[in-house]
C-alpha cells in the first residue's frame, strides 16, 4: 500500500445559498481544489463524492454522473465518478474510498469530494431526511427525531456523569467564536452562554442553539500518490491514518447510549495505523452536530476520560488555545453542516491548520491532525489522521 | 408509505412480539431473522415481550416532522423492556412526568397516518406504570 | 346457559366541563346542567380513536379472565365513529388481543345500540356451538358538531363483553329486541357530524323504543322492575335515563350504580356498556341485571341477566369503570378543537 497526500483543497461558503444549486456548490468546490493543487482535470483518474439525501432533498439520485458531467470529468473525460453514503460520514467516507483507490496504486490522483443542498425543500421535509439517519422504521415511526436522539443521550449522559447544561452551552459558544474567524462559516457571530440556554426547545434538555444548522455548502481535495505529491503541490498534508467502524443503527441497541462505539473503534484503528496516542494529536474537527456530540466525542477519542466531557470543554481544554483545540472552523455547529459535504470540510480545516494558513484561528506549530465524521447517531464512524510530516 | 410495510409488522407493533435466540438465549426487539451474537449457528423463534419496563432516557420533542408536528411536545424514550431488550417508544403521560427509571406499561394508540384519506398505522406506546389501575 | 365470561371498559383520561363549552358558545352552564344533567364529559388524546379504545377495552375483557384469545371464535366492533368507512375495526382488535386468524369478525352500525346488537350475535353463534366465545364491544369517539346540544354529551370510551357457556360472571337469562324505522338522528356518508331530530329524540325515539324492549323483555322473563336490583338504559344525557326509569316503575336506586353519564358524557354505542360495567364492578353474586340500550334510527335491545359467583374472583384484575373515571385531565376548548380534529389544517 502506498501512502496518500492531500495536495489541493477547495471549499464553498457555507449558509442558505439561495442562488446556488446543488451542481453550482459542487463544481465550485471541485474547481478550487483543483487550482489549490495545480492540478487539471485531464490529470484526475476518478472522482468520490459524498451525499447523504439528495433523493429527498432535490429528488436526484444518480449523483456521481451529474456532478461528474457538470464538472466537465464525464462528457469528454469518462472519468469513473462514485456517490458515497452514510449519512452524515458520506463526506468522511468519500475521503476514505479515495484515500484507498490512491493507496491501492489503481489510481493515482482522485477527488474526493462531498455536497449538500438542504434549502431547496421546507423544513419539516429536511427534518424528515435527517431523520432517515437513523431507523426509520423502530425509530423514525416512533416519533424520533435526529435532534430527539441526541437529547436523550445529553439527558443520559447529564444524569450519569454530572455533566451540566452550562457544559454543553459552552461548546456551542466556543464553536461560533471559533467561526467569527472562519470567513467560509455559516455563523459568524458570537454568542453567550445565556442565549444558548434561553433559546427555543428542540428536543429537551437540547435547544436551538445546541443544533448544527441546515447548510447548502460543497468541499472537495485532490489526492495523490505520497510520493508523487512535492512533485504536484509544494505543502502536501500526508494521510497516515484512514479508518472507519459499524455500530448498530439504533441508539437504542448500543452497549451504551452514551458511548459511540464506532468512534472508539475507528479512533482505536487510527491511532494504530499512524502510530500515535490521542495526545500526539495537536488539533481536532469533530462531529459536533450537536453540542452533546462534541463532549461525547473529545471521550470516544480518547482526549479526556469518559464523563470528563463536559469539565473539560468549560476549562477551556478545546478551546483555541487550549491543550487540544477541538473545532477550530466553527464545528458543525457554527461552520454549517451541509451533511454530505461534512466530513470533507472537516479534513480541509485540518490540512490548512497544519499548513499554517489560516490566520487568527491558527493552532500555532500543529504538525498531527484528526478528523471525526459521524453518520447518523454512531452507526458509522470515520477518523482521519493527517500530518504535515511525511511517514 | 406503501401498505405492506406497514402490514409486515403488525404483530411486532401491536403486541411487542420480537424473536429469541435459542442457541445463546439472546432477546431481540424488533425480530431479527439472524441472531446477531451466532450469526448462521443461532436458531431465531418468536418471542413475545411483555411491554412493562423502565425508561433508560427521555426527550421531549417540540419541534417534529411533518407527521407527528401536531402532537408536540410529547416524549420520546429508551425503554429498557423487562426481559431485557430496549426500544424507541413514546411515553404518554405530561413533559413534566417523565423521568430516567420511571416504570412504564404499553399501551395501544395510533402511531401516525397517512394523511386523513391513507393508513392508519396502529402500535404500542407507553404510559407511565402508576397510572395503571390503583 | 349463555351469558358474560368477561368484561372490560376503557375511558380516555381528557375531560372538558360544561362551563367550558358554554362559554364559547354563549350558552347558560347551569341551564345545561341542570336540563342534560351532565357536568362533564370524556376526550379521546390526540392518539386515540374508536379502534384504539375498542383494543384497550378488550385487552381489558382478557385481562380480567384466564381465557385464551385463540378461543374467541367472533370479534364485533359497534361504534358510530369507526376511522375507517370501508375497513374493519374488528380486525385491528383482533390482531391486537392475538386472537387471529382463526375466527370471524365484523363491525356493527346501529348507532348507540351497536354493542348490544354485537352481543346479540354472539349470543346467537355460542348458543348454535359455532363459537366457544365471542367478543362483543361498543366504542366511539362520538361526534357532534360544534356548537349543537350534542357538543356538551358526545363522549369517547368503550366497553367490552366476551360471551360464553363457560365461566360466566353473569347468566343472560333472555334479551328482547323492539326496531322500527325512526329517523330521529342520522349522519350521512361523508359527513362528519350527525343531524337529529330535537324534541323528537325523546318520546317517540328513545322512550318508545326502551320501554317497549324492556316491557316484552320482562314479560318473556317472567319478571317485573320490583326482581331486579339494577336497571341500566342508554344514557345520553342524565335525564332521560332517570326519567325512563320512573316511567318504567323502577326506583332511583336501582338506576343510579349505572348511571356514570354526568362525569363521563354520552359514549354512543359504548354508552349503555360502559354503564352495565360500573354495574358489574359492584354487583354481588345473585344480584339481577336488567339492561337496555337503545340505538337512533330506532332499536333498542333489553338483557335481563344474573350475576354468578364467578365475580368475585375477576375483581381488582383490570380497572373498574369508577378507576378509570379518576384523576381526569381537564381541557379548554381549544385543545378540545385539536383533540377531536375540529380544527382542520
Amino acid at each position: 500500500m502506498r501512502d496518500v497526500a492531500i495536495i489541493g483543497v477547495g471549499c464553498t461558503n457555507f449558509g442558505e445559498m439561495w442562488e446556488r444549486s446543488f451542481r453550482d456548490l459542487f463544481v465550485e468546490a471541485g474547481l478550487n481544489a483543483l487550482e489549490d493543487a495545480g492540478t487539471r482535470g485531464e490529470d484526475i483518474e476518478a472522482l468520490y463524492v459524498g451525499n447523504m439525501s439528495a433523493g429527498k432533498f432535490i429528488d436526484q439520485e444518480h449523483i456521481g454522473a451529474l456532478i461528474a458531467d457538470y464538472a466537465g470529468l464525464a462528457g469528454s473525460l469518462h472519468i469513473p465518478s462514485t456517490r458515497v453514503e452514510a449519512a452524515c460520514a458520506s463526506g468522511g467516507l468519500a475521503l476514505r474510498d479515495g484515500v484507498m483507490v490512491v493507496a491501492s496504486g489503481l489510481h493515482d490522483i482522485v477527488i474526493a469530494a462531498g455536497v449538500e443542498k438542504m434549502t431547496d425543500v421546507e423544513t419539516g421535509v429536511t427534518i424528515d431526511a435527517l431523520a432517515s439517519a437513523a431507523d426509520r422504521e423502530w425509530e423514525g415511526f416512533m416519533g424520533a427525531t435526529f435532534p430527539g436522539l441526541y437529547a436523550m443521550m445529553a439527558r443520559l449522559h447529564m444524569h450519569k456523569y454530572g455533566t451540566t447544561r452550562e457544559q454543553l452551552a459552552t461548546v456551542a459558544v466556543k464553536n461560533h467564536h471559533n467561526a467569527t474567524m472562519n470567513p467560509k462559516a455559516q455563523y459568524r457571530k458570537d454568542i453567550t452562554i445565556e442565549e444558548v440556554m434561553n433559546s427555543p426547545l428542540v428536543a429537551d434538555p437540547l435547544r436551538v442553539y445546541d443544533c448544527s444548522p441546515i447548510t447548502d455548502g460543497a468541499a472537495a481535495v485532490v489526492l495523490a500518490p505520497a510520493e508523487l505529491a512535492r512533485k504536484l503541490n509544494d505543502a502536501p498534508i500526508y494521510v497516515h491514518a484512514s479508518a472507519q467502524a459499524s455500530d448498530t443503527i439504533t441508539l437504542h441497541d448500543r452497549r451504551d447510549i452514551t458511548t459511540l462505539d464506532a468512534t472508539v473503534y475507528a479512533a482505536k484503528r487510527a491511532y494504530e495505523m499512524a502510530g500515535i496516542s490521542p495526545k500526539d494529536v495537536d488539533v481536532a474537527e469533530v462531529h459536533d452536530c450537536f453540542t452533546i456530540a462534541e463532549i461525547c466525542a473529545i471521550e470516544d477519542l480518547g482526549f479526556v476520560q469518559k464523563g470528563d466531557g463536559g469539565p473539560a470543554t468549560e476549562e477551556g481544554m478545546t478551546a483555541l488555545g487550549g491543550k487540544i483545540p477541538i473545532n477550530p472552523s466553527g464545528g458543525l455547529k457554527a461552520c454549517g453542516h451541509p451533511v454530505g459535504a461534512t466530513g470533507i470540510k472537516q479534513a480541509i480545516e485540518i490540512a490548512e491548520q497544519l499548513r499554517g494558513d489560516v490566520r487568527e484561528r491558527q493552532v500555532n506549530g500543529a504538525e498531527i491532525g484528526l478528523t471525526h465524521n459521524v453518520g447518523g447517531t454512531g452507526g458509522t464512524a470515520v477518523v482521519h489522521i493527517l500530518s504535515v510530516n511525511k511517514r | 408509505m406503501a401498505v405492506a410495510r406497514l402490514w409486515r409488522h403488525i404483530p411486532a407493533r401491536y403486541n411487542l412480539i420480537g424473536t429469541e435466540c435459542q442457541i445463546c438465549g439472546g432477546l431481540y426487539f424488533p425480530p431479527r431473522t439472524t441472531c446477531p451474537t451466532c450469526r448462521r449457528d443461532g436458531k431465531i423463534i418468536e418471542r413475545k415481550f411483555k411491554g412493562t419496563g423502565e425508561v433508560v432516557t427521555y426527550t421531549i420533542i417540540y419541534s417534529a416532522s411533518s407527521t407527528f408536528r401536531r402532537q408536540t411536545p410529547y416524549v420520546l424514550a429508551i425503554i429498557r423492556l423487562d426481559e431485557g431488550p430496549q426500544l424507541t417508544g413514546q411515553i404518554v403521560c405530561n413533559p413534566d412526568e417523565a423521568e430516567i427509571g420511571m416504570k412504564v406499561r404499553p399501551i395501544f394508540r395510533k402511531l401516525g397516518e397517512d394523511g386523513s384519506s391513507g393508513i392508519i398505522y396502529y402500535g404500542t406506546k407507553f404510559t407511565p406504570l402508576r397510572e395503571a389501575s390503583k | 346457559m349463555i351469558g358474560i365470561t368477561s368484561y372490560g371498559a376503557y375511558i380516555p383520561r381528557y375531560r372538558i366541563k360544561v362551563e367550558e363549552i358554554a362559554r364559547v358558545w354563549g350558552d347558560d352552564p347551569e341551564h345545561i346542567k341542570k336540563g342534560l344533567l351532565i357536568h362533564e364529559k370524556s376526550v379521546p388524546d390526540l392518539d386515540e380513536d374508536a379502534a384504539t379504545i375498542a383494543v384497550e377495552a378488550a385487552r381489558s375483557a382478557i385481562g380480567r379472565c384466564n381465557i385464551d384469545p385463540k378461543e374467541i371464535g367472533a370479534v364485533y366492533v359497534g361504534s358510530e365513529s369507526h376511522p375507517y368507512a370501508v375497513k374493519p375495526t374488528a380486525t385491528i382488535v383482533a390482531e391486537a388481543i392475538e386472537a387471529t386468524p382463526d375466527l370471524t369478525a365484523a363491525d356493527f352500525e346501529f348507532a348507540c345500540k351497536a354493542g348490544t346488537a354485537a352481543i346479540q350475535a354472539c349470543m346467537g353463534e355460542v348458543s348454535m356451538g359455532m363459537i366457544k366465545y365471542g367478543m362483543a364491544i361498543g366504542a366511539d369517539v362520538s361526534q357532534g358538531a360544534p356548537g349543537d346540544a350534542l357538543e356538551y354529551t358526545a363522549a369517547a370510551g368503550g366497553a367490552a363483553y366476551i360471551i360464553g357457556k363457560k365461566n360466566l360472571i353473569a347468566e343472560i337469562e333472555d334479551t328482547s329486541s323492539f326496531t322500527t324505522d325512526t329517523p330521529d338522528f342520522w349522519r350521512r356518508e361523508g359527513e362528519s357530524y350527525p343531524m337529529h331530530g330535537g324534541r323528537f329524540t325523546g318520546e317517540p325515539a328513545y322512550f318508545k323504543h326502551i320501554m317497549s324492549a324492556t316491557k316484552s323483555l320482562m314479560k318473556k322473563v317472567g319478571t317485573k322492575p320490583g326482581d331486579y336490583d339494577y336497571v341500566v338504559f342508554h344514557q345520553p344525557n342524565g335525564k332521560f335515563p332517570l326519567r325512563m326509569a320512573k316511567m318504567l316503575g323502577f326506583v332511583e336506586e336501582q338506576i343510579r350504580p349505572g348511571l356514570v353519564v354526568s362525569k363521563l358524557g354520552n359514549t354512543y354505542a359504548g354508552s349503555s356498556l360502559i354503564g352495565l360495567a360500573a354495574v358489574l364492578d359492584q354487583a354481588k353474586p345473585g344480584s339481577r341485571i336488567l339492561m337496555t340500550s337503545f340505538g337512533s334510527g330506532a332499536g333498542s335491545d333489553a338483557f335481563s341477566m344474573t350475576v354468578t359467583d364467578g365475580i368475585e374472583e375477576t375483581r381488582g384484575k383490570v380497572p373498574t369503570v369508577a378507576e378509570l373515571l379518576k384523576n381526569p385531565k381537564y381541557i379548554d376548548y381549544a385543545l378540545y378543537a385539536k383533540h377531536k380534529g375540529k380544527i382542520v389544517v
